[in-house]
């Protein structure tokens, strides 16, 4: 009875009770550093849309624009009928189609490439793949996953190109075609893995409902768990777009740098991201027409992205709420 | 351990034999999971698996239509016998197994489809395409798990629109739907509310006599209502099989009486 | 029942329909590997193309070639151009980036599954920061790479005045891979169990005491995993790095702490190295593959990307080995 005093006593003594002030100050100043770390990815934001919307804002209100002949920006801007992207030119225009035109034509042939091989391996690693060879099989893609995309656009320019150039050769060196196919292999391990991950999410019993009936591993596989899954698929697709769309090291090496507005994939042309850096390759006077375009296109481009990004967060975040 | 009288009693009497487990032993891995399972199964009957968790139950239920080859690491001996040819040999195919012999689980698993396409989805894959005949059969299927009335003006919306209780029953009716010759139920109350619970209860009474049923359930006084047979398991085996009275009313074994009276489980 | 639905139990008719299913299933599972075998394919062609083109320039004149490959200054003769410059460019960015971005993305990760939303906060911390701070973050890991290089150029190179400088590269990579630090810590963490958190708590054991003596040591080979792929990825990226005009023409490295300074007197600080000009592997590559000569575009570009994806494939792959070691040795 008396050590149990003691012990109740000592909790509220005076050495005790500074002791549980110093803790609980070092405790307070560890959450407090941890808590910068947290919020400095925040600032990080912050940093982005400054830089992007200052800059696009000062080329938007920009003086020059009238020397240059553009009396209207924002028609000129968003000419989607017959857009042009001139701004190294005398006569200066910014249709942001000319380049956005790029960007979805080779997001657009990456998606047929991608989407395809990244559900069937999806389907089949999740699905078929017993777990020894499912791991023994995904080291592959993730290898993939791991090429830097300037050694892709080495591949496109020197590989993929000159392949498709030996059916004609009248095709450029620089198309969008070579440039959109090894786009689409970059993110086949993106699809693939959020997309297995959404069907390793189903839980087990939905499949042997199926089985039960005596349903195969492909009955099972599209009549049961892919409409399961089909959030968590469709944000793998949304999240590959995404990363096609900021692709840049590929388009800019294989894709062509000039800025022509066309649909036709075997021209080279320049998508958003490979004008930002062909312009960058060059003198730039900071503060320049030139300069503000680069960050009015980025916008463009971080806008389109965040966009994906938010829907595939959000279809994520449904499946993983589900199950 | 009083073998030969357990042999004696695990024989059914006068009720035609649909299926028989014969020296049956299964394994996860090194664990012993089923010790040496004889039993038989009474067509149109009810036959109970009842015991603690862990005592192999679920794991003999699930052999029946060989769930357990979905996952590595399982391994069997012996067999089981339906209508007299062995279904667990290799050169059977486990699929036209699970044709047969149909499943209802723990949680209701409707899959993400409509009402109607849970029902149609186990007789497209048996190759009926007609639409009439589809309709029919889902309609009958329905019937036989009494859901129709409830649900026949919203047969396009999602299964999982239904409550917990209709949910079960829509899994039984996509089940009954194929005309199985034998229906596993593993606890399929287990997650409903009491009145779920009592309606299918009453599915299964209705059922008895159409189809051979063999369930697993926690809850003995379930096991009382509902089966004509009742097989008491521990540890991998079975203590005691015989006529369901005779198990609640006087069961031969003292580990039996135990678990029936609340001692233990 | 049996007798009013014959075909649904004709054996025959069951055993066709199951034949043809069954085929349907091989079918895919012969697509399936065919699609795996083309990503294969893609990555040993890749890999081989490198090889074939650039080993004209790595292994063309044995292993003097070689090492004269790796010890060379870049120059407008292909035979004689190397990638030193490049090579110690590169190392200075990463150790740069990895300066920066371990300690803050880890500490995020920590704070997000460890104080965030917790009750029991010696400072209470709103649930709405971190509902924002973790949309932001799955964003931030969605946004392209060449946003961050406009990053880089309009605050970093002109903004904040650091120029075209390691400083500027270094910080900029470092904010690009923080969300994936932060989200593999933040898994690794989550996968500690929760009994363990309340078992060191009931003997009587403060926040930060649990963390560092329990959560973190159980964590961290996944951490781990997640920095070696995160540095990878740094390591590789050209696009940040082009836009702050990191493609020049350099002879130089950068300068040893303490070394004597090559114009004027004196010896170089600390942190010259820093603040001098410089150029890293993925711009090395992108600088030759852009030449119209093919003996740049195609032998010099493809020896340097064998170097570079040398470098990012072994990160690749001994990230791989520890998270499979890892899962082994650790059993929740």
């Amino acid at each position: 009875m008396s050590d149990t005093t003691n012990l109740l006593l000592s909790v509220t003594s005076k050495e005790a009770l500074a002791k549980r002030k110093a803790r609980e100050f070092r405790e307070g100043i560890i959450q407090i550093l941890l808590a910068i770390a947290a919020v400095s990815s925040v600032l990080v934001t912050i940093g982005i849309m400054e830089v992007l919307v200052g800059e696009s804002w000062k080329f938007f209100t920009n003086p020059e624009l009238k020397e240059v002949g553009i009396d209207n920006i924002f028609a000129d801007f968003f000419n989607l009928v017959n857009p042009q992207w001139t701004v190294l030119f005398e006569e200066k225009h910014f249709g942001i189609l000319t380049l956005l035109s790029s960007t979805l034509l080779t997001s657009f042939i990456a998606l047929v490439v991608a989407i395809p091989i990244g559900t069937t391996v999806a389907i089949f690693l999740s699905e078929f793949a017993i777990p020894s060879v499912r791991e023994a099989l995904k080291p592959i893609l993730e290898l993939l996953a791991g090429v830097p995309s300037v050694v892709f656009g080495y591949f496109a320019l020197n590989v993929i190109s000159p392949l498709i150039r030996s059916f004609n050769q009248d095709i450029p060196g620089f198309n969008r075609l070579s440039a959109g196919i090894v786009i689409g292999i970059a993110i086949i391990p993106i699809i693939s893995s959020i997309a297995e991950d959404a069907m390793r999410a189903v839980p087990n019993q939905m499949r042997e409902g199926s089985y039960a009936l005596g349903a195969t591993r492909l009955n099972t596989a599209i009549n049961v768990v892919l409409p399961a899954a089909f959030s968590g698929i469709v944000a793998a697709y949304i999240l590959g777009v995404s990363r096609a769309v900021g692709e840049t090291m590929i388009v800019a090496v294989a894709g062509g740098l000039q800025a022509i507005y066309s649909w036709n994939p075997l021209e080279g042309a320049a998508t958003i991201s490979a004008f930002i850096v062909q312009v960058s390759l060059g003198d730039i006077e900071f503060g320049s027409l030139e300069y503000e375009s680069i960050f009015a296109a980025g916008l463009t481009l971080a806008i389109i992205t965040l966009a994906l990004n938010l829907v595939g967060f959000f279809l994520i975040k449904k499946y993983k709420e589900t199950y | 351990m009083e073998q030969t009288n357990i042999m004696e009693r695990t024989t059914i009497a006068r009720d035609k034999v649909k299926a028989e487990v014969v020296n049956f032993n299964f394994y996860y891995g090194n664990f012993h999971a089923l010790k040496n399972i004889n039993m038989t199964i009474a067509e149109k009957k009810v036959t109970a698996l009842i015991g603690p968790s862990g005592c192999g139950k679920s794991t003999l239920l699930r052999a029946f239509n060989r769930m357990h080859e979905l996952y590595p690491g399982t391994r069997h001996e012996g067999q089981i016998l339906l209508e007299g040819q062995d279904i667990m040999a290799k050169d059977v195919d486990p699929i036209e197994v699970r044709m047969r012999i149909g499943m209802v689980f723990q949680k209701p698993n409707p899959f993400p489809k409509s009402i109607y396409e849970n029902i149609a989805y186990g007789l497209r894959i048996r190759g009926i395409k007609n639409k009439s005949t589809l309709d029919e059969l889902v309609e009958k299927a329905l019937r036989g798990a009494a859901l129709w009335d409830e649900v026949k003006d919203r047969l396009d919306k999602p299964g999982f629109s239904l409550s917990g209780g209709q949910q079960q029953r829509l899994c039984i009716a996509r089940t009954l739907a194929t005309s199985p010759e034998i229906i596993l139920f593993d606890e399929p109350t287990s997650a409903l509310d009491p009145i779920a619970t009592n309606s299918i209860e009453e599915l299964i009474q209705e059922l008895r006599n159409q189809v051979t049923i063999i369930i697993v359930t926690h809850n003995m006084q379930q096991a009382s209502r509902v089966s004509d047979y009742t097989a008491f398991m521990y540890l991998g085996e079975i203590v005691e099989f015989d006529k369901t009275n005779f198990i609640f009313g006087s069961p031969t074994q003292q580990r039996t009486k135990d678990y029936i009276s609340g001692q233990f489980g | 029942m049996t007798n009013e639905m014959p075909d649904l139990v004709d054996i025959q008719v069951i055993r066709r329909g199951i034949k043809s299913r069954k085929r349907m299933d091989n079918i895919f599972i012969g697509v399936g590997l065919g699609s795996l075998a083309f990503s294969l394919g893609v990555l040993l062609v890749l890999i081989g193309k490198l090889l074939v083109e650039g080993g004209k320039r790595l292994f063309g004149q044995g292993i003097a070639g070689l090492w004269n490959f790796l010890t060379s200054v870049p120059d407008s003769n292909p035979e004689v151009a190397g990638i030193k410059i490049a090579i110690i460019g590169s190392f200075c960015v990463i150790l740069l980036t990895a300066i920066i971005a371990v300690p803050l993305g880890i500490g995020a990760g920590i704070f997000l599954e460890e104080y965030a939303g917790r009750g029991d906060l010696p400072i209470p911390f709103p649930k709405w920061m971190s509902n924002i701070i973790e949309i932001n973050i799955s964003n931030l890991a969605g946004v392209p790479s060449i946003i961050y290089g406009l990053l880089a150029m309009g605050l970093f190179k002109y903004q904040l005045r650091l120029g075209e400088t390691i400083a500027t590269a270094g910080l900029t990579l470092a904010l690009l891979i923080l969300p994936i630090i932060i989200v593999t810590t933040r898994e690794a963490i989550k996968a500690v169990p929760q009994a363990l958190r309340e078992g060191v708590y009931a003997i009587g054991a403060s926040r930060w005491q649990m963390i560092w003596d329990h959560i973190l040591p159980a964590s961290a080979g996944g951490i781990l995993t997640g920095l070696i792929v995160g540095l990878s990825r740094a390591i590789g990226e050209a696009a940040p790095l082009v836009t702050i005009g990191a493609l020049t023409f350099i002879t130089f490295p950068p300068p040893f702490p303490f070394s004597p300074k090559l114009v004027g007197e004196g010896l170089h600080g600390p942190f010259d190295w820093l603040f001098s000009p410089f150029t890293v592997m993925p711009i090395q590559v992108f600088d030759w593959v852009s030449r119209p000569r093919p003996e740049f575009s195609v032998v010099n570009a493809g020896a340097a990307a064998v170097v570079l994806v040398v470098m990012t494939l072994s990160m690749n792959a001994l990230a791989i080995y520890l998270r499979i070691y890892f899962r082994k040795r650790v059993k929740w």
